[in-house]
């Protein structure tokens, strides 16, 4: 039985054969080779691989992440709900798409009230006090981190846990109130009290949000996500419900790779 | 058999127990030994200088501009206390120092940044290779420079500006590098949580990564300060010195490293050498002290 609801949604991503390559002067090496998918809307996608197979390099490329460094060339369209994404400009962009990185990585210099809106501060968008304490306390709460830190909003988070900080920098993504959130590992670097409590976190949030997950970590992906990628070699090799994934996967390197042959 | 083994295990981790703590105590005792070589000269200075300086330390010292020597001839054959201080010395310094890093922390920083930037570049390497010269020139050198630049050809005169330059170019290279080696300790993560904000580049650099190593800048800083407040040399090419106090920067102007140059050349100001040093000493130590503590506020 599928839920009819899900199925006549629009994808909030589609990927037409997008190319990666860390190095401009020989284009045949691709770090991420000739991808095409459909992002579906309000679920959350797991990508799967062994290691370097290029999920880290397909996740930066729908967030144009890759303009930072020159030497990466990506080639292929993204359409973000019908809009290509070359057509955005960098802030119109990221605020559609949030990010959240393998490493907590909140603003040192900041409290933690202004890592949650930093995204409005840093782009100079002028906002009323109240407004912005809205956001702050929303986002906050989202992410369950509101009871815990409301009392030192405008302390440094550094004497935040590691699960609590990774936590601030996805209320710093939804600040924004993104389409698409993107986490790359989010919990590879937690423990795993904190690991389960951002997987509830995820669950949660799917109801508003896209989410596209990048995680090593097979049992997370069987636990919280809706669709699974599997990528070998810079190739997608299966897309589907993680579900058939995992109880019938339809390519060999698929089912070496789930029943832990390699990666 | 168990209880033997036992036993002889005990034993030994006695004698290793033994032999750790002889090694500690001779560790210790060196630790003590290299700490009293190297604090002993700083000690001795200070009270050397406490002593022979103290007496003419008052608020005059600090208010009054430096004695003609007639003056102090007759103060000394009454027994008096030297009159006057080296407040065109300090006015000076402040001035020179402070328009040195008006000219010096931007742009230190801003080539600091672009060598972080620029990181393995060959035109990096060559600047880098160029600021390592300059750390290393003698400073008598760059005072004759900013003597042919400014003396010659823009103030036409000795000048409180031409000392700036000089000071400014012995700045630069205590500025640029640890701005660069600051901004390389920011985990790259930082930076690239403002891309994915959408945060233009140059104010990731200005709002973010600036306020992140501000500590690691002020270091560089307070250190380069307290490098050139005592340089003497670069100076007498450049500034010349003043008896006055005098805020005009195409003026000569004195500082207090002058001062003291001239009090020891003359017979009858030479005891106001202690006093003197001993303020420029407690600035430099001052400037030192903080620097220490925000470099170890650092994590
Ligand atoms: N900055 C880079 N410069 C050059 N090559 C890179 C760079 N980053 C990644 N690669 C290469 O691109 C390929 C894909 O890397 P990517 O980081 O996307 O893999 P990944 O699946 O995320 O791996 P992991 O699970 O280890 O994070 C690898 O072969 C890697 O060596
Ligand atoms: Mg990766």
């Amino acid at each position: 039985m599928v839920n009819p609801v899900t199925e006549i949604k629009k994808p909030v991503l589609r990927i037409q054969n997008l190319h990666v390559s860390y190095d401009k002067n020989d284009k045949g090496k691709y770090a991420v080779a000739n991808v095409s998918a459909d992002i579906k809307k309000d679920q959350i996608t797991a990508i799967m691989g062994p290691s370097g197979c290029g999920k880290s390099s397909l996740l930066r490329a729908l967030n144009r992440m890759h303009e930072l460094y020159p030497n990466i060339v990506t080639q292929g369209k993204i359409f973000l709900n019908d809009v290509d994404i070359s057509k955005l400009s960098n802030i119109e962009l990221r605020r559609k798409i949030g990010m959240v990185f393998q490493s907590p990585n909140p603003f040192p210099s900041m409290s933690i009230y202004e890592n949650v809106v930093a995204g409005y501060k840093l782009n100079g968008i002028k906002q009323k006090k109240n407004q912005r304490d809205e956001i702050v306390e929303k986002s906050l709460k989202d992410v369950a981190l509101w009871n815990e830190v409301k009392d030192a909003l405008h302390k440094r988070g550094n004497f935040l846990s590691g699960g609590q900080q990774q936590r601030l920098c996805i209320a710093r993504a939804l600040a924004f109130q993104p389409d698409v959130i993107l986490l790359d590992e989010p919990t590879s670097a937690l423990d795993p009290v904190a690991t389960s409590k951002i997987e509830d976190l995820l669950i949660k949030l799917k109801k508003n949000y896209s989410i596209v997950l990048v995680t090593h970590n097979m049992a997370q992906a069987a636990r919280i996500s809706d669709y699974s990628m599997f990528m070998y070699l810079g190739e997608l090799v299966e897309y589907g419900k993680t579900k058939d994934m995992f109880t019938n996967p339809s390519d060999k390197r698929t089912e070496e790779y789930l029943m832990g042959k390699f990666g | 058999m168990e209880d033997q083994k036992v036993i002889v295990d005990k034993l030994s981790s006695k004698s290793k127990d033994a032999r750790r703590k002889a090694s500690n105590g001779i560790f210790h005792g060196l630790v003590i030994l290299f700490s009293l070589i190297t604090i002993t000269p700083i000690i001795l200075i200070i009270l050397n200088l406490v002593e022979k300086g103290y007496r003419q330390i008052n608020l005059h010292f600090f208010t009054q501009i430096a004695p003609d020597s007639w003056d102090a001839m007759q103060a000394i054959s009454q027994g008096k206390l030297i009159p006057g201080g080296i407040l065109n010395g300090i006015t000076g310094t402040f001035m020179m120092v402070g328009m040195a890093s008006i000219i010096a922390i931007p742009l230190g920083i801003m080539i600091g940044i672009f060598l972080y930037e620029n990181g393995n570049k060959r035109y990096a390497n060559f600047i880098r290779d160029i600021t390592d010269i300059l750390q290393g020139a003698p400073s008598i050198v760059l005072g004759l420079i900013a003597y042919l630049w400014v003396v010659k050809y823009i103030t036409h005169g000795f000048s409180a500006l031409a000392g700036a330059v000089s000071l400014a170019i012995m700045m630069l290279p205590l500025i640029i590098r640890p701005t660069e080696e600051t901004f390389k300790m920011i985990p790259n993560t930082i930076k690239e949580a403002g891309v994915a904000l959408g945060v233009p580049y140059h104010k990731i650099i200005l709002k973010v990564m600036m306020p992140t190593g501000l500590s690691g800048l002020m270091t560089g800083i307070l250190l380069a300060l307290s490098r050139v407040i005592g340089e003497t040399a670069p100076l007498m090419l450049t500034a010349l010195g003043s008896q006055y106090v005098s805020f005009d920067i195409t003026k000569p102007a004195s500082a207090i490293p002058l001062l003291i140059w001239n009090f020891y050349n003359d017979p009858n100001l030479v005891n106001l050498i202690w006093s003197s040093s001993l303020s420029l000493v407690a600035m430099v130590l001052a400037l030192n002290l903080i620097s220490k503590r925000i470099a170890s506020k650092r994590k």
